[in-house]
C-alpha cells in the first residue's frame, strides 16, 4: 500500500526522504563498485518487468478477486539486495512521478516501507537462510511465502507508524493496525505465492540464473552499521520533529524548515523564513481577526482532539477569503492560458 | 587496408547445455565485400555473429578481424572496427533519446563533446534521421528505429558492419529504402537474413549455413538459384528468380 | 485500468514533448519549487481549509503555461483519490468535535481535517503530475542528477521508462493470449499465472543479455555517459525564487482570512 502525501506530515516525510536518499547511495556506491556491468541494463529491464507483470493477473480461489505481483521480493532474490533496492525505488520513483502513486513527499517513505524490508530484511535474514545451500521447489515456497509476509508485515507497519507520527488522520493506533496488519498478511501470502511460483518456475528452466546474485559481490560485510546509523537517524529525524511539532505551538513549520534543511532542500529559505516566522508572531497578536487564538488553536489541536471553541467570524471570514483567492487563482492562469493562446 | 577483413578458421562453438553451434567454420571475407549469411532457424547464423565481436569466444578454432587475432587484448580495438546492428532495435536503443543512443559508443570512446556531437550528426544524417535526435525510441516507426539503431553503429566509424536480420519486421517500402541507405555504404558488409530477395540486392557472394556447417560458399546469384543446396537448408529460390504465377502459372496445376 | 494507467504515462510523455514555456525552465527549479510547494502545504495544521485554497495558484499556473489539459488532472487525481479517501473518511467518524454551527448546520472537526486532507491531496499530487507532464521524465532525471542524486539511480529510472512500453506491451500481449484460450474463468489460477510470469521473466532476462551486448559493442565499461548541458538562467531563477517566495508568504500569512475579514470589514 502506497503512503500517499496528504497524509504526512514534512517531518516525517523529510526523515524518511533522508533515510531512503542514504539508503540509495550506500546502494549505489555498492552497485557501482561491484564490476559486473550486466548489472546495469538486468535492473533496468528488471524495473520494466514489475510493471509488465502487473499487465497479467491471477484469480485467487473462492474469492472472486484477482491478484498480481508485487515484486519486491522477487527482484532481491535475483539481483541481490543493493541492486533491488535501486530496482524498487526506481519503480517507485516512476509510480509516483506518472501514476501519482503516492506523492512526491511520501516516497521516501514508500521507498523505505517497500524496498528496506524485502531487500534488506526479508530476503538475506529470512528467505536467504530457509532456501538454503541447495533448494528445492519446496523450499522455495516456504521461504517465499514467509520472506513476503514477513516483509510486508514490516512495512504495513510502518505505514502504521508514518501515518500515526504525521497526526493527519484520524484514526487511532489500534485500530489502524489491526485494519493494516490482516490486509497485509493477505497479500503478503499471495505475494509470497506468487513469488515462489515465479522463482520455481526459473529455477526449473535456468538454475544458473539464480546464483547471479550469489556471483555478485556479497552485501553484508560493513552493512549493518551503516543500516543502524541509518535507522537511528530516520527515528530520530522523524521522531523527534513530529514531537517537537506537536508540543511547540505552531511548531509545525518551523520543523519543516528544519527538516528541508537537513535534507539540503531549500536551505535558502531557512533565513528568510526564521524573519517571517517572527512577522506572523507580532501579526498574529492583532486583535481584530482573532488570529492569535486561531494559531493558538492550531498548536493546540495538533496534540489532542479536543476542538476549542472557534471565533465564528475567523472561520467565516477564512471561508469568504478563501473563496475569492481560489476564485483569483484560477482566474490567473485563465488570463495566462488566454493570452498564450493569443499570442500562438 | 587489410583491416576490414574478417577471417574464421575452423570454428567451433559449444553452449554450456551441450547444443554444439558451430562445429568447424572457415570463410575469409576481404576488403570490402558484402556477403549475405544464410540458412534455417538455429543453423547458427547468430552464434556466429557473436564470435564476430568477439561476445562470445570460440570453443574451438579461431577468428581474425583486420589481420588481428580476435583475443582478450585486441577486443576494444576489434569491436571498434566491427559494427553490429541486432535483429531487434529495441535491444539496441536502450537511452532515452535518438540523440543520447548515437553518442553513447563516440562518448565511450572518450572522444571530445564537440567531436561527439559532430558524429552524431553526421551520423543521423546519413540514415535520414537529421531532426529526429530528440524524439523517445518508443516514439519511432518500425523503420526509423532500424535506421537509428544503423546511425548508432555508424557514429562508432566502424570499417565492418554486421547486421541480423536487417529488414525483418519492417513495410515493403522501409526494406527498400534500408536497401538503398546499405548500398550507399562502401563498409565491408556481413549480413545474417532470411530475405533472400535482399541479399540478391545487397550481397555478391552468400554462404550458406547447415547445421554448423558451411553448406555453401560462392556467388550469389548461383547459390541462390540451385535447389540443391536451398532445398535441404530450409530455404527457398528467391520470389524474384521464381516463375510469375500468373504470367507463366505452374504446370501442375495447369 | 492498469491499461489506461499505462496509456496515461504515453500521454504525459507526449505533453512533455512539446515546446512550452513550462518545458523550458530549468527542471532544477521546477523540482525544486515544487518540494517547496509540498512542504508549504503539508506544514499546515490539520484542521486547515481556508489556508491552502490559494495554494491553487502554483498547479493552476503551471498548468496553463505549460498547456496541460486540465481535465487530464482530474481524471488522474481521481484514479488515485481513493486512497486518501479511504484514510481520511475515519476522521469525520473519529473526530466529532462540533467546531462551528450555523443553524441546523454543524460543522465537526473531522470533516474539516477531512476536507483538508482532500485539499492537500489534490495540490500536492495537482501540482506533481502537472510538473511531469510538463517536463518529462528524461528532464526529470537530468535535474535530479545535477541535484546530486547518484548517477546510478537516474540512469536505471531512465532504464526502466525505456522498456516500459515495450515490456508492457509483451505482458499485455501473453495476458491476451491467455484471455482468449481461457473458459469460464479456468486456466486463470496461479499454476498457469507462475508459468506465464516465468517465462516472461526469462524472456526479459534474455532481453537484458541482448541489450548488454549492444553496450559492450559500443564502448559500455560499467558507466553510462550522457552529454549533458543543463543550464540555469535567469529566468529559472526568478521562477525558483519567486515561487518559493510566494510559498512562504502564503503559508504565514493568512491572505484568505485577511482577504474575507477585510470584505467583512468593509462591509459592515
Amino acid at each position: 500500500m502506497h503512503m500517499a502525501d496528504a497524509l504526512i506530515s514534512p517531518a516525517v516525510g523529510g526523515g524518511m526522504w533522508v533515510a531512503s536518499a542514504g539508503l540509495i547511495g550506500y546502494c549505489a556506491r555498492k552497485v557501482r563498485a561491484c564490476l559486473d556491468d550486466r548489472r546495469v541494463p538486468l535492473m533496468g529491464v528488471l524495473g520494466a518487468f514489475v510493471f509488465a507483470a502487473q499487465m497479467i493477473n491471477f484469480s485467487i480461489p473462492g474469492t472472486g478477486s484477482s491478484g498480481h505481483l508485487g515484486g519486491g521480493l522477487l527482484l532481491a532474490i535475483l539481483l541481490g539486495p543493493s541492486a533491488a533496492f535501486l530496482t524498487i525505488a526506481s519503480v517507485l520513483t516512476v509510480q509516483a512521478l506518472f501514476f501519482a502513486d503516492g506523492g512526491l513527499l511520501a516516497l521516501g517513505c514508500n521507498i523505505f516501507n517497500l524496498g528496506f524490508f524485502p531487500c534488506f530484511v526479508a530476503y538475506p535474514l529470512v528467505y536467504r537462510p530457509l532456501v538454503g545451500r541447495d533448494p528445492n521447489p519446496g523450499r522455495i515456497a516456504v521461504a517465499a511465502t514467509v520472506a513476503a509476509v514477513i516483509g510486508l508485515q514490516m512495512g504495513a507497519f510502518c505505514v502504521v507508524m508514518e501515518t500515526l507520527l504525521s497526526g493527519v488522520s484520524e484514526l487511532p493506533f489500534g485500530k489502524f493496525l489491526l485494519l493494516m496488519q490482516p490486509i497485509h498478511l493477505a497479500i503478503g501470502v499471495v505475494e509470497g505465492l506468487v513469488t515462489a511460483a515465479v522463482v520455481g518456475f526459473v529455477w526449473k528452466a535456468r538454475p544458473e540464473v539464480l546464483d547471479l546474485d550469489r556471483a555478485m559481490a556479497p552485501d553484508a560485510g560493513g552493512l549493518r552499521p551503516v543500516l543502524i546509523g541509518l535507522l537511528v537517524a530516520a527515528v530520530v529525524v522523524g521522531g523527534g520533529l513530529s514531537w517537537f511539532a506537536s508540543t511547540h505551538p505552531d511548531g509545525l513549520e518551523w520543523a519543516m524548515f528544519r527538516t528541508a534543511g537537513a535534507g539540503e532542500l531549500e536551505a535558502p529559505a531557512d533565513g528568510a523564513h526564521g524573519a517571517l516566522a517572527q512577522v506572523q508572531e507580532t501579526t498574529a497578536l492583532m486583535p481584530d481577526y482573532g488570529f492569535k487564538a486561531a494559531a493558538a488553536e492550531e498548536g493546540d489541536a495538533e496534540q489532542q482532539p479536543v476542538w476549542p471553541a472557534v471565533d465564528t467570524g475567523t472561520s467565516v471570514a477564512g471561508l469568504v477569503g478563501g473563496g475569492l483567492t481560489l476564485a483569483a487563482a484560477f482566474l490567473i492562469g485563465w488570463l495566462l492560458k488566454r493570452r498564450r493562446q493569443a499570442k500562438a | 587496408m587489410s583491416h576490414h577483413t574478417v577471417e574464421a578458421r575452423d570454428l567451433y562453438h559449444t553452449y554450456p547445455d551441450g547444443t554444439a553451434a558451430l562445429r568447424g567454420i572457415t570463410f575469409c571475407i576481404t576488403h570490402g565485400e558484402s556477403v549475405a549469411i544464410v540458412g534455417e532457424n538455429g543453423a547458427g547464423k547468430s552464434t556466429l555473429l557473436m564470435h564476430l565481436n568477439g561476445y562470445l569466444a570460440p570453443t574451438g578454432g579461431a577468428v581474425r578481424v583486420g589481420g588481428l587475432p580476435l583475443n582478450r587484448d585486441t577486443l576494444p580495438a576489434v569491436r571498434r572496427a566491427v559494427g553490429m546492428v541486432f535483429q531487434d532495435p529495441d535491444d539496441q536503443l536502450f537511452m532515452p533519446t535518438v540523440f543520447e543512443d548515437v553518442a553513447f559508443g563516440p562518448l565511450n570512446l572518450g572522444l571530445p563533446p564537440g567531436e561527439v556531437e559532430g558524429r552524431v550528426a553526421r551520423a543521423l544524417e546519413t540514415v535520414g534521421m537529421e531532426g529526429l535526435g530528440n524524439r523517445p525510441p518508443y516514439k519511432l516507426s518500425g523503420g526509423e528505429k532500424r535506421a537509428a539503431a544503423i546511425a548508432t553503429v555508424l557514429a562508432m566509424e566502424p570499417d565492418i558492419l554486421v547486421m541480423d536480420e536487417p529488414s525483418a519486421s519492417l513495410d515493403p517500402r522501409s526494406r527498400r529504402r534500408l536497401i538503398e541507405l546499405l548500398r550507399s555504404f562502401s563498409h565491408t558488409k556481413i549480413i545474417a537474413t532470411h530475405d533472400l530477395d535482399m541479399a540478391l540486392d545487397l550481397c555478391e557472394r552468400t554462404l550458406v549455413l547447415h547445421e554448423g556447417l558451411v553448406a555453401a560458399d560462392g556467388p550469389t546469384r548461383d547459390i541462390l538459384r540451385d535447389e540443391s543446396i536451398l532445398g535441404p537448408c530450409s530455404l527457398e529460390k528467391p520470389l524474384r528468380l521464381q516463375g510469375c504465377p500468373i504470367c507463366a502459372p505452374p504446370r501442375a496445376t495447369a | 485500468m492498469i491499461e489506461s494507467r499505462f496509456a496515461d504515462i504515453g500521454w504525459m510523455d507526449a505533453l512533455s514533448g512539446r515546446d512550452t514555456p513550462l518545458r523550458r525552465i530549468d527542471p532544477r527549479a521546477k523540482l525544486l519549487a515544487t518540494l517547496g510547494f509540498i512542504l508549504a502545504v503539508l506544514s499546515f495544521p490539520k484542521y486547515e481549509v481556508a489556508g491552502l485554497l490559494p495554494f491553487f495558484l502554483y498547479p493552476v499556473v503551471l498548468m496553463s503555461i505549460g498547456d496541460v489539459p486540465v481535465a487530464f488532472v482530474l481524471r488522474r487525481l481521481a484514479v488515485v483519490a481513493p486512497f486518501a479517501v479511504f484514510v481520511g473518511m475515519f476522521n469525520p467518524l473519529l473526530d466529532r468535535q462540533v467546531v462551528a454551527g450555523v443553524g441546523p448546520w454543524v460543522m465537526t472537526g473531522g470533516w474539516l481535517s477531512f476536507a483538508s486532507i482532500l485539499l492537500r491531496f489534490a495540490l500536492t499530487v495537482g501540482a506533481t503530475l502537472v510538473v511531469v507532464a510538463g517536463t518529462g521524465i528524461h528532464d526529470v532525471c537530468r535535474g535530479l542528477g545535477a541535484l546530486g542524486v547518484p548517477a546510478a539511480f537516474t540512469a536505471q529510472v531512465l532504464f526502466l521508462y525505456r522498456y516500459l512500453f515495450v515490456l508492457v506491451d509483451d505482458g499485455m500481449r501473453m495476458a491476451r493470449a491467455r484471455a482468449l484460450r481461457s473458459f469460464g474463468g479456468r486456466g486463470m489460477g496461479m499454476r498457469v499465472y507462475g508459468h506465464m510470469l516465468g517465462s516472461l521473466l526469462l524472456r526479459t532476462m534474455g532481453r537484458a543479455e541482448r541489450i548488454h551486448l549492444a553496450m559492450r559493442c559500443r564502448g559500455f565499461d560499467g558507466q553510462v555517459r550522457t552529454l549533458t548541458r543543463l543550464r540555469f538562467g535567469f529566468a529559472d531563477a526568478l521562477f525558483l525564487l519567486g515561487w518559493s517566495t510566494a510559498f512562504v508568504l502564503l503559508r504565514c500569512f493568512d491572505l484568505p482570512r485577511r482577504v474575507g475579514g477585510w470584505i467583512l470589514g468593509a462591509g459592515t
